[in-house]
């Protein structure tokens, strides 16, 4: 077996176009939960009606992929009132529910026969970023070593990565003002914020549908990146990776997503390229492990990530230690 | 729990001046509202001459338990005014109630001439009414300054769009922290400043939100069972920052099971019993009030334990 | 099933529950084994339904033509060639109907069953390559009715194959015929009930607890697939025995994971949220493996699996789902009894109510919570097992099919009330069958949850559940 292979293919991973994404994604819901304390279980309904957005604008009404960009942003903007309106007014574990469920019922739309016509149905929408890798100043692959990134790629990962760069830092700086210290407060506690004249309803509100415009963003890079959308693929579990690498990272920290986003992919396609590689070569023999194993094996893995990562360090890597003893909820 | 102890004991000490001078004699304060309520006969109800505070028919059921059903309760300004009462007479439901924590059945009431029945609860803190809560609630992952930072209104920065944009907010924000700073040394924990609030023992948790709340420079300052859980040596030090407010003006609304600390402090006591008011006065009315003593007769166990939750 | 492989992954879960950090630091090491591309980056993969064809002589039939649609489209189609394998290519994973085309069969054959030559709602996982067969027979033998249970859609649970096979009652009007809405009626209750079942546990651990168990729905799964390996090879329990089995492995699971996880993490003072995301790990850890061991497949029960339906005035129903449903209700009874008249159930509701208070009257609170999860967990278990008979089906990820249900049932009854978990439940069934009157049915938990929020929006605290007093 090769080991330099299985590293190279973890390296990839770590820095990729999805670790890109993920990170995206991860800095919208740690603006929910890590600075105001909402439980967002349904940040992949935010991706979702980002990549739709996108596609169904180019694919479906034909317009510019610039344009879908700037609806997929509306549409997240409108999901998170949706959302918000009823829901933000309730105790913490009632959004979660909450959220979970409208995220499910969004996919449950999108995939439905009525939607059809306009999003594709079951099957999605195909090639409509056309726009974006037309723009790819990249004209050759990189190699790094054993790396290799195709041009391609490149092109989204500089996007997707200077988007991560961008959001964080934009987040550093609403974070660390009067505003985020609102937010803070509202996170450690509704009531004594409310009895303090902020008006908390609407700090939550703001909050929802400014992590829910980056959660947009990423869906709609992922539509772009992928050329194409499909229901299925914005499923709980989405959601569910994205507080794994949240809470690995540390909630509440900016550099959290990030670094969390980088370990957990380099992880997770470190042991998927090493077990499929000692499969291949016969260092594990697939009468225990074989193929479809794999995959769900990457899930039990995150599963345990999150449990392991809430019992022994609900921090985080970046966390404050002094913060965690002070982390009574 | 030893931590706790030798921190209030720390604060106490140096409270010690204060809290000795106060008992004494009566302040300034004491006298202006006992001149102010010379004239008002002691019975539920009674209209006061300058109420800051007026509630009109404000009742409140829980599962078809009236738990509150005040007719009309004024609170004169510039005073302690205590609301006492057995066990789950309706004292903190009408706090909520008036406050805007939670929703009457029925009822108006204003506050300082305007009507805020209704109004949600951080309109009614803007106004300048605000209120602590009987389980302190520090925001514990924000410094004790942070805290206090917290409670200045009408700050710029505060709004989205203005966040990013620091020149628009930091000279604000630095008067904002000069003033917080002030507050914090006034109520002894300067040397908390920078710490998590987290960390702050029971009685400094008090102090903090009294501190927090005066960023908000209210008229009306509402306290929730002030002295619950905190360590009976920092109690003194406590009834000082309170008789002090009041001196300066405030108005003071609070909760209180512990008779002794009433019965000093206060300048009007409110009675509560089932939901609603049964007897007002002066504490010296109050103690030979006969409805007041029947009210708590048979209930006398119930009454002294300050800890209790008063539901 | 592989041995190996169960036994490593079973020493994990040892290792896990008996906790310490020791254990920690070796599992993760071992345990994170991953996948292709994240979920949300898999390209729609190569998934096929397959078959061979062969004749009531045993001889494979060629030239069948057979096409696969989806929402009434035709996605795909094949000839079974000489060796009478046919293979259809799919744009995607999910639910197809299959239909064979009857006038290219040859002469002297038809399907075994009546109607046979179509295959509704033929579920296909990603990458699967799904085998799908059309039971042929002579003309010159009896065409059989259908069987009740055919393979259902994931987003459908509670539809089962009844409906298909109840013929004019249930197909006769896409309108809302009385006998149509009876029907429904039947399937919503069935499908409450067994909602109410899983779901009495979840509300009354969060009543003692105040912790969301996101893994409850893996106990659904759990209960279902133990039951399903005891009743097949090579034990072939009887399946009511399983049945029972399986009650007691899921209360035991559960019992050992409130004394292996939660009642540690009490004792630390770990908060809610903290809890609330510790369980989400577990149902992502239970959940997958149990997709390791059982596979993606759905199985059935075999047992009782093929029964003509009975026709009880206008409504049809298998003797198995009435049976089931009686049960279902016969135990939410007995549990509100338990709840009303024993010791346990009256300390379990003080413990509700009041925690601090019961534990200063003297009740065992730590024991109380441990019956409760046994219980809760045995309920959750056995309503795993009736949902796969009814159903029809039985696969990996029921449980969190379901999970979201429970949350509406328990929200919409009031959280922490076991008698508002068994309403609401109830009526979440209820609109769920109701709503394919008007809609498709792939959108019928759509609806579900669509009232679940509401519910949200209009009266927080649910239908039975009481606005808490403040301070």
């Amino acid at each position: 077996m090769n080991f330099m292979d299985v590293l190279s293919n973890a390296l990839r991973g770590a820095f990729g176009a999805e670790a890109a994404i993920y990170a995206l994604a991860a800095v919208g819901l740690n603006l929910h939960f890590g600075f105001t304390g909402l439980l967002n279980f349904g940040h992949v309904g935010f991706m979702l009606v980002g990549a739709y957005g996108v596609a169904v604008s180019v694919s479906t009404w034909g317009l510019s992929l610039w344009v879908g960009l700037l609806i997929g942003i509306g549409c997240s903007i409108v999901l998170a009132l949706i959302l918000g309106i009823p829901t933000l007014r309730l105790r913490g574990d009632y959004l979660a529910i909450a959220t979970i469920a409208g995220a499910e019922v969004l996919r449950y739309f999108y995939r439905s026969d009525w939607a059809a016509p306009i999003t594709g149905g079951v099957y999605g929408l195909r090639q409509f970023a056309n726009e974006f890798f037309a723009l790819n100043p990249y004209s050759s692959n990189l190699e790094l070593g054993p790396l290799l990134f195709s041009a391609r790629n490149l092109w989204v990962m500089t996007v997707g990565w200077s988007l991560v760069v961008l959001t964080s830092l934009l987040v550093y700086l609403l974070v660390h003002s009067p505003w985020g210290r609102v937010l803070r407060a509202v996170r450690e506690d509704e009531l004594a914020a409310r009895s303090l004249g902020k008006n908390v309803y609407a700090y939550k509100m703001q909050s929802l549908v400014l992590g829910g415009v980056i959660g947009g963003l990423a869906g709609a890079l992922i539509a772009i990146a992928t050329q194409s959308v499909n229901p299925d693929n914005f499923n709980p579990a989405v959601t569910f990776y994205l507080w794994a690498i949240m809470i690995l990272g540390g909630a509440s920290r900016i550099l959290g997503p990030i670094l969390g986003s980088i370990i957990f992919w380099f992880l997770a396609t470190f042991l998927d390229s090493f077990l499929r590689n000692a499969t291949a070569s016969g260092l594990i023999s697939p009468d225990v492990i074989s193929g479809p194993d794999v995959g769900a094996l990457r899930f039990v893995f995150v599963g345990l990530c999150l449990l392991l990562l809430m019992i022994y360090r609900p921090a985080g890597i970046l966390g404050d230690p002094k913060e965690l003893r002070l982390d009574v909820r | 729990m030893s931590d706790e102890l030798s921190n209030d004991a720390v604060v106490e000490s140096r409270e010690e001046i204060v809290a000795t001078d106060t008992e004494q004699h009566p302040s300034a304060g004491a006298e202006r509202a006992a001149a102010a309520l010379a004239g008002v006969a002691p019975e539920p109800g009674v209209a006061k001459p300058d109420a800051i505070l007026v509630a009109d028919d404000v009742s409140k059921s829980f599962g078809g338990v009236r738990a509150v059903r005040v007719d009309h309760l004024e609170v004169q300004r510039g005073t302690i005014t205590a609301l006492i009462g057995p066990n789950g007479a309706g004292k903190s439901t009408f706090f909520n109630l008036v406050s805007g924590f939670d929703k009457p059945d029925s009822g108006t009431w204003s506050f300082d001439g305007t009507d805020i029945s209704g109004a949600p609860a951080y309109r009614i803190a803007r106004r300048g009414m605000v209120r602590t809560f009987q389980l302190t609630k520090a925001l514990m992952r924000l410094t004790v300054l942070e805290n206090v930072m917290l409670g200045a209104t009408e700050q710029r920065g505060e709004r989205m769009l203005a966040a990013p944009l620091r020149w628009v907010w930091k000279g604000q924000e630095d008067d904002v922290e000069e003033k917080a700073r002030a507050l914090v040394e006034r109520f002894r924990l300067s040397h908390m400043a920078h710490e998590f609030a987290g960390i702050c023992s029971g009685g400094q948790r008090k102090l903090l939100e009294m501190a927090r709340a005066m960023m908000v420079d209210p008229a009306m300052i509402m306290l929730d069972e002030p002295m619950a859980g905190v360590n009976p040596a920092l109690v003194q030090s406590l009834l000082g920052h309170i008789q002090r407010l009041r001196d300066e003006g405030t108005t003071i609304v609070l909760v209180e099971h512990d008779m002794d600390v009433i019965m000093s402090i206060s300048d009007w006591i409110v009675v509560f019993a089932e939901g609603a008011v049964i007897a007002e006065g002066r504490p010296d009315d109050i103690r030979t009030n006969e409805k007041v003593i029947e009210a708590y007769l048979g209930k006398r166990r119930a009454l002294p334990t300050a800890q209790e939750n008063d539901a | 099933m592989r041995p190996r492989l169960m036994a490593i992954l079973a020493a994990l879960v040892l290792l896990f529950l008996t906790g310490a950090g020791t254990a920690s630091a070796a599992v993760v090491g071992a345990a994170p084994a991953t996948g292709h591309h994240p979920a949300a980056l898999t390209a729609a993969g190569d998934q096929s339904l397959k078959g061979t064809l062969r004749g009531p002589d045993g001889k494979p039939v060629s030239g069948v033509k057979i096409t696969a649609e989806q929402k009434g489209q035709t996605v795909g189609s094949a000839t079974s060639n000489a060796e009478g394998q046919w293979q259809i290519p799919l744009p995607g994973p999910g639910e197809f109907n299959l239909k064979l085309d009857v006038s290219t069969l040859p002469k002297g054959v038809q399907t075994r069953d009546k109607g046979g030559e179509v295959l509704e709602a033929v579920v296909v996982a990603p990458q699967q390559q799904r085998t799908v067969i059309f039971p042929l027979i002579s003309t010159s033998q009896p065409q059989q009715a259908k069987p009740g249970a055919a393979p259902q859609s994931t987003s459908g649970p509670g539809q089962t194959g009844d409906q298909n096979q109840s013929g004019a009652t249930a197909e006769g009007g896409e309108g809302v015929s009385l006998s149509r809405v009876l029907q429904l009626v039947v399937e919503g209750l069935k499908l409450g009930a067994i909602i109410a079942i899983t779901a009495v546990g979840l509300s009354l651990i969060f009543g003692t607890t105040r912790l969301i168990n996101f893994a409850h729905g893996e106990l659904v799964t759990i209960g279902a697939v133990v039951a399903f390996w005891i009743s097949t090879d090579p034990g072939n329990v009887p399946l009511v025995l399983a049945g029972v089995a399986a009650l007691v492995v899921g209360g035991l699971l559960a019992g050992g994971l409130d004394l292996g996880l939660w009642r540690p993490m009490r004792r630390r003072g770990t908060g809610l949220i903290q809890m609330f995301i510790i369980s989400i790990g577990l149902s992502l850890f239970l959940r997958y493996l149990i997709l390791v061991l059982f596979s993606g497949r759905r199985e059935k029960y075999a047992q009782y699996a093929l029964q003509p339906a009975m026709q009880l005035g206008p409504i049809t129903i298998t003797p198995r789902d009435l049976i089931v449903t009686l049960a279902s209700f016969a135990i939410l009874v007995l549990v509100a009894v338990l709840l009303q008249r024993t010791r346990m159930g009256k300390a379990a509701r003080a413990v509700a109510d009041n925690k601090d208070l019961a534990e200063a009257s003297g009740i065992d609170v730590d024991r109380v919570i441990l019956s409760i999860w046994i219980i809760g967990g045995g309920l959750a278990a056995l309503g795993g097992v009736f949902y796969g008979v009814t159903q029809g089906a039985v696969y990996w990820d029921m449980g969190f099919n379901l999970l979201l249900l429970m949350f509406a049932g328990v929200i919409l009854g009031g959280l922490g009330s076991a008698y508002g978990a068994m309403v609401g439940s109830i009526i979440v069934g209820l609109v769920s069958q109701l709503s394919n009157l008007w809609f498709p049915p792939s959108l019928q938990n759509a609806w579900a949850l669509l009232v679940l929020i509401i519910v949200l929006l209009v009266r927080p605290q649910g239908i039975l559940g009481r606005a808490e007093r403040a301070g």
